[in-house]
């Protein structure tokens, strides 16, 4: 994965990533043309396919909407590089195919700079610094969850299964 | 080595894998539910894996989000949940009139249960941890997969142990007790943790604050609010006709990853300043600083209980709001509304000025019911002030208990119910 990073700051809730007033709808187009709108007015407008969203501490905070990391992934982000990451951001963003990474080195990234993300070794390339950062490895359960396409894929494995 | 409350649930719940903490393990499920906005994504998640529901006894639909409908968009949204539950006969479905906010319906209806592992496409699934479940918001695609498999996969969780002792002062709710704790560990202090409230102050805590206290874990990033159940808990559901559950007690050598002391005594009512639940002062800060207010709400999963309306209405007795503020009252659940209306609080609310709905989460969520314009100030007893929470992003909300959200109606002001 590479592309061009959006950054953002600790907390970032999920009352942000996709504001309450828009959640009568489930439609991903709709979704993403609202995400991140109350902290980045340009970000719906401006991201392009393959950027990647760098932040800090706690991203995706607050409530269990699933419209949060679906607003993102719809918006063309193909991965998020974090800190931390709130619980249910977590384990929403995995189960609908989404792909997150901790790193605790996320304050050297600059917001425009390009980025490469090696999804095997977890290394991340800071092309415009040639700075090189290290992610957290995935537990084995989530590489099953990613290779699989997300929950889906693992829920009709399991079916078969049982 | 002993094990906490949450693993003893896990382990009776666990199908694959094992209680260590950090592990993934894959667990039955005893109750998924989902509300109007997060259950269509789950049934349409469940009818791309097949549609086949596993026990429908053990799932619940709640429509309370933007209900009674506020759009035509929210009524498509609860068409889809009331249809899905038609069809597949659900038996935990609630209409408009029955339905309440799902936190408060749940545990009044008898569904959540000591020692159960309950999950909800829901944040404040959580609320249910204080009747001694393991209950914890999931997203509707984990809902969409318990309702086809009666399982979801959990990562076990370490617990922080909050101790608190010493005595509750005047006007000190479980409320101001949890935005304490919140702005003393962050809003990422327990994140992935259990937070399990005991000590003294806690066993002789009502019910009512139990859940407000849970309701709020997952505002310190917790993944559930535990309390050990114990005789308030069982006097609660024999009320409610709940003659089973398992009573877990967490072991006396349980590997705990933090054990916090708190000393109430000291504690004031609690306010939580725009826009993060960790930027909280004690009130007699708060009254000095003239925050005017524009509208003072007091409901949510949070705040609207019995007893919270019940403080509301000792302080509104004999009261009118101030002239400028709008005061919005919303009962949590039918039955809530009812007991209010048959204690008379109804009748104190309206001669305060007060207008009372019916049950729903409305303007928590910037839903309906009361959103905010952009430059106004609320007091609000629910448990968010994020940016953007209540209606405009450029809306400032302040969080308390229903003492401090009455007290500050009628002062037209934050301020203390001592101030009147
Ligand atoms: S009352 Fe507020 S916090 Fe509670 S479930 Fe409804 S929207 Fe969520």
């Amino acid at each position: 994965m590479k592309g061009r990073v959006w950054k953002f700051k600790d907390n970032v809730d999920t009352d942000v990533i996709i504001p309450a007033r828009y959640l009568n709808t489930s439609n991903e187009r709709e979704l993403a043309k609202h995400c991140m709108e109350d902290i980045n007015q340009n970000f719906a407008k401006e991201v392009k396919k393959g950027d990647i969203i760098v932040a800090g501490e706690n991203f995706g905070c607050g409530s269990s909407r699933e419209h949060a990391p679906i607003s993102i992934k719809a918006s063309g982000i193909a991965c998020v590089i974090a800190k931390s990451f709130a619980r249910i951001f977590y384990r929403n963003s995995f189960n609908i195919g989404l792909p997150l990474f901790e790193c605790k080195e996320t304050d050297r990234i600059r917001e425009k700079d390009i980025i490469e993300v090696d999804t095997n070794t977890g290394e991340i390339k800071d092309i415009s610094t040639g700075e090189t950062f290290h992610t957290l490895p995935l537990p084995p359960f989530m590489q099953e969850l990613v290779r699989l396409g997300g929950l889906e894929g693992y829920a009709k494995k399991l079916l078969k299964e049982i | 080595m002993g094990l906490t409350i949450a693993q003893k649930i896990l382990q009776d719940h666990i199908v694959r894998g094992n209680v260590n903490v950090g592990e993934i393990i894959l667990a039955r499920v005893d109750l998924a539910f989902a509300n109007d906005v997060t259950a269509p994504i789950s049934i349409d998640f469940l009818k791309r894996i097949g549609g086949k529901i596993y026990d429908k006894q053990k799932i619940a639909l709640i429509p309370d989000h933007f209900t009674p409908n506020k759009d035509i968009k929210s009524a498509e949204q609860c068409k889809t949940v009331r249809e899905f539950a038609e069809q597949n006969n659900i038996p935990h479905y609630w209409e408009v009139g029955e339905a309440g906010i799902e936190h408060v319906l749940l545990p009044e209806r008898g569904l959540i249960k000591p020692g159960m592992l309950v999950t909800g496409a829901d944040s404040h699934t959580c609320t249910g941890g204080a009747l001694g479940a393991f209950a914890t918001g999931v997203g509707s695609a984990d809902t969409g997969f318990a309702f086809a498999t009666g399982m979801l996969w959990f990562k076990v969780p370490h617990t922080i142990k909050f101790i608190y002792n010493g005595k509750r002062g005047k006007w000190v709710m479980g409320k101001d007790l949890i935005l304490y704790t919140i702005g003393k560990v962050g809003v990422s202090g327990a994140l992935y943790k259990v937070m399990e409230f005991t000590g003294p102050v806690i066993r002789n805590l009502p019910m009512d604050d139990r859940f407000t206290m849970c309701n709020m874990a997952i505002e310190a990033g917790g993944k559930t609010g535990i309390v050990e159940p114990d005789d308030i808990t069982r006097k609660y559901l024999s009320e409610r006709g709940v003659k089973d559950g398992v009573f877990y007690k967490s072991d006396e050598d349980a590997e705990y990853d933090d054990i916090i002391e708190i000393d109430v005594s000291n504690i004031e009512p609690q306010v939580a300043f725009p826009h993060l639940p960790e930027n909280t002062k004690p009130i007699s800060e708060v009254a000095k600083e003239d925050i005017k207010i524009d509208q003072a709400f007091i409901g949510s999963c949070t705040n609207g209980r019995l007893s919270d309306l019940r403080i509301a209405a000792k302080i509104l007795k004999g009261r009118k709001k101030d002239k400028h503020v709008r005061l919005i009252i919303i009962p949590s659940t039918p039955l809530i509304y009812r007991q209010a209306l048959k204690e008379g609080l109804f009748d104190i609310f309206l001669d305060a000025g007060a207008v009372i709905s019916t049950p729903t989460c409305g303007p928590c969520l910037g839903g309906h019911m009361g959103v905010l314009a952009s430059g106004e100030v609320a007091i609000s007893t629910t448990n968010r002030n994020f940016v953007g929470r209540m209606g405009s992003p450029k809306a400032y909300i302040y969080l308390s208990n229903p003492a401090i959200a009455a007290a500050s109606a009628v002062l037209g002001k934050i301020g203390s119910p001592d101030e009147l």
